[in-house]
């Protein structure tokens, strides 16, 4: 009899004053989400863009995280600096790090610069908590930058069955008994890779506040990261290739389908047993 | 219970024998009651609002779940510099806050409480309720007269629209269960729902006395005076500290008085549910009070506002056409039984 949106109206009016009363009960005896802040710290993902950390080291003075800043909130000095080859020849010039500020009252937190550091001399860290009674400590210097490296969260464990870092093979030639050429041309910021093998599965890399006793991870894995780039080269040559062992594929795809996984997903599984099988018969087989 | 009839209409406070303490003594409990009820109401309505957002709402002030917010927000108000606006016609506009006070102030003297526990047992008790309410919408008028701004006046004429409308539907739905029970005096109305609360024979009649009560006091889903989204805070736009303080209190006062008069009308007031008696009759009116209170607040949670043209509608072409129906049934049955 009455039509609302040109439809006849379903049930008795008053039906739905109704149901929107038991909506907000519900709501009512529900456990509310509110987590009070100080007293109880916020649940947050591992990777929270909290504060940005810098590994001095790291750092070439190239100057490409200032320019790409949308709020030019950091600011670096640099010197050069002559240093006299031990052998002889020419002089080699090298810039010096005088200052590195990030001015966090100006900071929109977007990461460009974290994103365009060529030698892995940014982090994220995920530390909120430095606010300030006056604006002016908000302008963290490269030594405050420094102590947040210590709170930045180790790098994901690498997936099973993959292989093990460039850097890592070359850190430690006797495992593959291949002498690796240590080429650096960037020794000056980039520091030898490290001896310490990347964080295997046991590393708790999604703890959010790494303990800072324990030597800096990302340190580590800031170095590893940084000779990597220069030291992919010659070691990628060396690196034994597999093909995926096909049988293995067929199974195991035709089980995950049989179990009802999407087939992107299932393909993916299915290439990653084929490679660990194909790995497996290939130790066996030397 | 029922022996207790002879003596309704006699308070206890009467005792004492000298007539100034007495009126000082009851008019100092009906302020002090009028000082504390809103609070317990605003803090309900924050704390239940809160928790129908999944939020926590007030949990510091007072060290135990923000028990003492709202004292808070009262030295707060206090605090706050006392603005009138220079077109303002100061006189007007400072009186405006304690005309919309006081009439929910004194409609407190009539509420009882017990048999003996009330301040004044009026023998046109309802009578004088329902007056009084409607005056509280003069002081809304004035503040929004008073304020020389468009968006108080709007406000303003929006309340005085809204109240003509529903005070008419409130009037008549008070007025059958009046005839039900024979008598005006609020006690007298108690007393005569020892058998049945008159929610069960009234039960259209409670519908438009809540419908009509949260209209009158410009609760949502009925706060098209105080719009905020369309007319900023319509009659107390450019009211500050106090005074502003004075129309929230006047507002939740308003709650607790017309829940009080829905309890008493509808719910048997202070009298208990058969086999409870043993629970003190204050305390059966006061959980009466909450519980209504409760069901305003619910349903600001709930509902979205009316349009000013919907709630026209809505009472002049539903609710006093049901509320004389109901007079009129309920004549008949009064005659015929």
């Amino acid at each position: 009899m009455i039509e609302t949106d040109g439809r006849p109206r379903k049930s008795l009016p008053g039906v739905g004053l109704v149901k929107g009363l038991m909506v907000t009960l519900k709501h009512l005896l529900s456990r509310s989400i509110t987590q009070q802040y100080p007293e109880e710290k916020p649940d947050l993902p591992a990777r929270s863009r909290g504060v940005i950390a810098l590994k001095q080291e790291n750092c070439t003075v190239c100057y490409k995280c200032s320019r790409e800043c949308p709020d030019w909130c950091i600011y670096i000095d640099a010197h050069k600096e002559q240093h006299e080859p031990a052998a002889g020849g020419r002089a080699r010039s090298v810039k010096v790090l005088d200052r590195f500020a990030i001015d966090y009252a100006l900071c929109m937190y977007c990461g460009i610069c974290v994103e365009v550091c060529p030698f892995d001399a940014l982090f994220w860290a995920p530390d909120f908590e430095y606010a300030e009674y006056d604006i002016r400590e908000l302008t963290h210097e490269k030594e405050r930058l420094e102590e947040w490296t210590y709170k930045v969260p180790a790098p994901p464990a690498l997936e099973e069955g993959a292989e093990p870092p460039a850097e890592v093979l070359q850190a430690s030639p006797q495992t593959t008994g291949q002498a690796v050429p240590t080429v650096d041309t960037a020794s000056v910021a980039a520091p030898a890779p490290a001896s310490r093998p990347a964080p295997g599965p046991a590393a708790p890399a999604e703890t959010p506040e790494a303990p800072s006793e324990e030597p800096p991870p990302a340190a580590a894995s800031a170095s590893v990261a940084a000779a990597g780039e220069q030291a992919v080269m010659p070691t990628h040559e060396e690196r034994v290739e597999v093909q995926p062992d096909q049988a293995t594929f067929d199974r195991v795809l035709a089980e995950e389908l049989a179990k009802g996984t999407d087939r992107r997903v299932a393909e993916g599984k299915a290439r990653r047993a084929a490679m660990l099988e194909a790995r497996r018969k290939r130790q066996e087989g030397s | 219970m029922i022996h207790l009839l002879a003596t309704p209409g006699q308070s206890i406070v009467n005792n004492i024998n000298q007539f100034w303490l007495v009126l000082l003594v009851k008019a100092g409990a009906v302020v002090v009651f009028f000082l504390v009820a809103p609070l317990g109401v605003g803090y309900m309505e924050h704390k239940v609002l809160a928790h129908m957002q999944h939020r926590l709402g007030p949990m510091y002030a007072g060290r135990f779940h923000g028990w003492a917010q709202l004292i808070a927000d009262g030295v707060k108000f206090v605090q706050k510099e006392d603005v009138i606006p220079t077109a303002a016609d100061r006189f007007v506009f400072t009186l405006a806050p304690a005309v919309v006070m006081i009439p929910y102030i004194l409609l407190f003297v009539v509420v009882p409480f017990g048999n003996d526990v009330f301040a004044e047992n009026l023998n046109i008790g309802i009578f004088f309720v329902l007056a009084i309410t409607s005056l509280s919408v003069i002081g809304v008028l004035m503040a929004g007269w008073a304020s020389a701004n468009k968006f108080s006046l709007i406000g303003a004429l929006r309340a005085a629209a809204q109240l003509i409308a529903y005070e008419l539907p409130l009037i008549l739905s008070s007025a059958a269960v009046v005839m039900q029970a024979g008598t005006l005096s609020l006690i007298g109305i108690t007393e005569a729902q020892h058998h049945y609360w008159f929610v069960f024979p009234q039960a259209v009649g409670f519908g438009i006395f809540v419908v009509s009560s949260l209209a009158e006091l410009s609760r949502p889903p009925f706060d098209m005076p105080i719009a905020d989204s369309e007319i900023i805070f319509g009659a107390y736009t450019e009211y500050t500290g106090l005074k502003f303080a004075f129309f929230l209190l006047a507002e939740y006062g308003g709650i607790v008085a017309l829940s009080a008069i829905a309890s008493v009308l509808f719910l048997g007031g202070y009298l208990p549910i058969p086999g409870l008696s043993f629970i003190p009759a204050p305390l059966w009116m006061a959980g009466k009070i909450g519980a209504l209170s409760f069901f305003v607040i619910w349903l600001r949670a709930t509902y979205p506002r009316l349009r000013e043209d919907q709630l026209q509608r809505l009472s002049w072409t539903v609710l006093i056409p049901l509320a004389l129906a109901d007079i009129l049934i309920t004549a008949v049955l009064k005659v015929a039984l």
